[in-house]
């Protein structure tokens, strides 16, 4: 699985896209062990789900774990945008209560820097 | 064949208190504000219409489920403390004529076998009881538990003939009209899940069972073994998030994992089973609602019927 990401400010921001099962969620462990390695240079990660379509209990072990790795080096994994489908999956599973979910992107880079946040606003003005 | 609930709680039976009656009632009385009844028919219809957190309770037996093949035996899984129950309904039913009891042990946890010193069919001569299993430890753990000082009725007090049979994993077998086999499960000391066939229908029995998402093949083979199963009664005890983190290696399972298991292998329903006993009839009332909406939004090819074990419910296949 490949997961284009974009950096702003002190703020890595990867956005996997379509399903997340048994069928591909090595490949989403192995596209994300780059961005957690503690040399990594990535203070914060923020997943932009809004190109996936569905995870499994799988991927959801995967979301956990990735977790798990980046607290241990007081490093923050955030989740952004998820579809509405996918947000009841968090909800029903409860992942809803270990996951820092944010309903936008730039919602998510709010809660977790400031500098995150003005490189976004910043590179979404000269986009337009 | 149809299958009887006679204990569905985990780990630890237990049992409503007072609040939680009074609370019933007051939901009751609220919801029935406005409404007049003429006479009793209508009162037990209204009653009818109330949900199983207010009108009922899921239970707090733990395991012990009747599977009725057909046949002139009797067939149950586990002897937690709802056999206790079942004992006493099958002598108010058979009397003094002699009965055969097929016993299949998931394994032998407190929970699973605190109710044979009270299955007074066991005390009585003529009955014959087998009681089977994976574990070689079968035998030892349910005498072990009426020595002294645990119980007061040593084992040797039970006067039916009762057997023990060591059953493998992989083998079938062909007990009370049904085809039998079981497979080894991830539990402390393991656990073992079965699955029962006979005249075309199929129910597998798979409690105290956690199932490791970082294994796949062990994943393919529950689907393999669940494969087109009529009805999987499942251990869902703990929140996916739950098994898989704080509660990882505790020996359950979780909705989520049932319901994608179930999925894949074409299951006709699933049946919540070994609730912690912790959970409230509200919460358990809750899971099912989520469960159910999980099983819509996730479906793949036709839909799977999603239900929560409660003490005293049958289903019938």
């Amino acid at each position: 699985m490949e997961i284009a990401s974009r950096r702003y400010g002190d703020v890595v921001v990867a956005a996997p896209a379509g399903r997340i099962d048994h069928a591909n969620a090595d490949g989403l462990t192995a596209a994300l062990a780059p961005l957690l390695e503690p040399g990594a240079g990535v203070p914060a990660l923020l997943l932009d789900f809004s190109g996936v379509d569905y995870i499994s209990s799988v991927g959801l072990r995967v979301l956990m774990m990735a977790a798990k790795q980046l607290r241990g080096q007081q490093r923050k994994l955030g989740v952004a945008a998820a579809k509405p489908l996918v947000g009841e999956i968090f909800e029903i599973s409860r992942f809803n209560l270990i996951l820092d979910l944010s309903p936008t992107v730039r919602a998510g880079l709010e809660r977790m820097s400031p500098a995150a946040v003005a490189a976004y606003d910043a590179s979404a003005a000269s986009a337009a | 064949m149809r299958v009887r609930f006679w204990g569905t709680r985990g780990s630890l039976p237990v049992a409503l208190t007072g609040a939680e009656v009074r609370a019933k009632v007051v939901a009751a009385v609220r919801g029935a504000s406005g409404r007049s009844f003429n006479g009793d028919t209508e009162v037990e219809a209204y009653v009818d219409s109330l949900p199983i957190d207010v009108a009922g309770t899921f239970g707090g037996h733990s395991s012990c489920v009747e599977i009725e093949p057909g046949g002139p035996d009797h067939v149950i899984c586990d002897l937690g403390s709802g056999v206790r129950a079942f004992g006493q309904a099958a002598l108010a039913k058979h009397g003094a004529v002699p009965q055969t009891y097929h016993i299949f042990m998931s394994h032998v946890h407190w929970d699973h076998i605190m109710g044979l010193p009270f299955f007074t069919p066991a005390y009585i001569p003529g009955n014959k009881v087998f009681i089977y299993g994976g574990h070689a430890q079968l035998e030892e753990a349910l005498r072990r538990q009426q020595a002294r000082p645990s119980f007061p009725v040593d084992f040797a007090a039970l006067r039916a003939t009762i057997e023990f049979v060591r059953l493998e994993p992989a083998t079938r077998y062909d007990i009370a009209g049904m085809s039998v086999t079981l497979k080894k499960q991830r539990h402390a000391g393991d656990s073992y899940g079965y699955r029962f066939e006979a005249g075309g229908r199929s129910v597998i029995y798979s409690t105290d069972s956690e199932h490791s998402l970082a294994d796949m093949k062990e994943t393919e083979s529950f689907v393999e073994f669940f494969r087109g199963a009529d009805l999987v009664i499942f251990d869902a005890m703990y929140s996916l998030v739950d098994a898989i983190s704080v509660k990882a290696d505790w020996g359950h399972s979780s909705n989520i994992v049932g319901v994608e298991l179930c999925q894949r292998a074409g299951v006709g329903q699933l049946c919540m089973f070994h609730h912690e006993p912790a959970s409230s009839d509200a919460t358990l009332a809750k899971v099912l609602a989520d469960t159910r909406r999980f099983e819509e939004i996730t479906r793949i090819g036709a839909p799977l019927v999603i239900t929560s074990a409660y003490d005293g419910m049958e289903i019938d296949l």
